[in-house]
């Protein structure tokens, strides 16, 4: 692997992290229980976008895998916050 | 070095300001987050990350592992898909959600102070 692709793997992985603390400051002191969730809805994002950036540093697609896995729970995770939210109920 | 020997460096570069333009991008929509004021005005920012951030960096995936194993890989396009597709669901329940919330506290507001009134 080229050294201009490690150092921007880097890079972006530096980014992506900080991108992720954003998201989890806004999870810790969001001032209401919605600011909460699109803190965690920005932060499960971040996280699968990371582990992309994983799959092409260690060439193997194991982790596009994983990152499906994240999108997927993670969508499910925040809507069913979204709908507690909506109604104090998730399923009716 | 060996690993990449049949990338060539065009497709090097090219993977490269992908993935940091994805991940910057990503960074200005959690930062926007943060910063902004009002709950409706911050349910926009990460949405810069979860469209453009993520079609970045899954195309810059997409790019490499096609370059590295010499055929197309088109599997990340189901994370684009995928994110595309289910962000606006979440948001749209979420601001719904937070719209009622808002309601019921303005309501709870005005008629709390006649009640306090009352009892005093």
């Amino acid at each position: 692997m080229s050294p201009i692709l490690v150092w921007s793997i880097a890079l972006a992985q530096l980014l992506l992290g900080l991108a992720m603390g954003c998201a989890m400051l806004r999870m810790i002191h969001g001032p209401r229980a919605q600011d909460r969730v699109v803190g965690y809805d920005s932060l499960y994002v971040s996280a699968m976008l990371l582990l992309v950036t994983f799959g092409i540093r260690s060439g193997t697609t194991l982790y596009f895998e994983t990152a499906l896995i994240v999108a997927l729970l993670g969508f499910v995770g925040s809507v069913a916050l979204a709908k507690f939210l909506l109604r104090g109920e998730v399923i009716e | 070095m060996s690993a990449a020997a049949g990338v060539s460096t065009f497709v090097t570069v090219l993977t490269a300001v992908l993935l940091v333009a994805g991940a910057a991008i990503t960074l200005i929509g959690a930062i926007g987050l943060l910063r902004l004021g009002t709950f409706y005005e911050r349910a926009h920012a990460p949405t810069l990350g979860t469209t453009l951030g993520t079609a970045c960096i899954a195309l810059a995936s997409m790019i490499y592992f096609s370059a590295l194993e010499t055929r197309p890989v088109v599997h990340e396009l189901l994370i684009i898909m995928f994110v595309l597709v289910t962000t606006p669901v979440t948001l749209l329940v979420l601001v719904r959600a937070a719209q009622l919330r808002d309601q019921l506290e303005s309501r709870e507001t005005a008629r709390k102070p006649p009640s306090i009134d009352g009892a005093l």
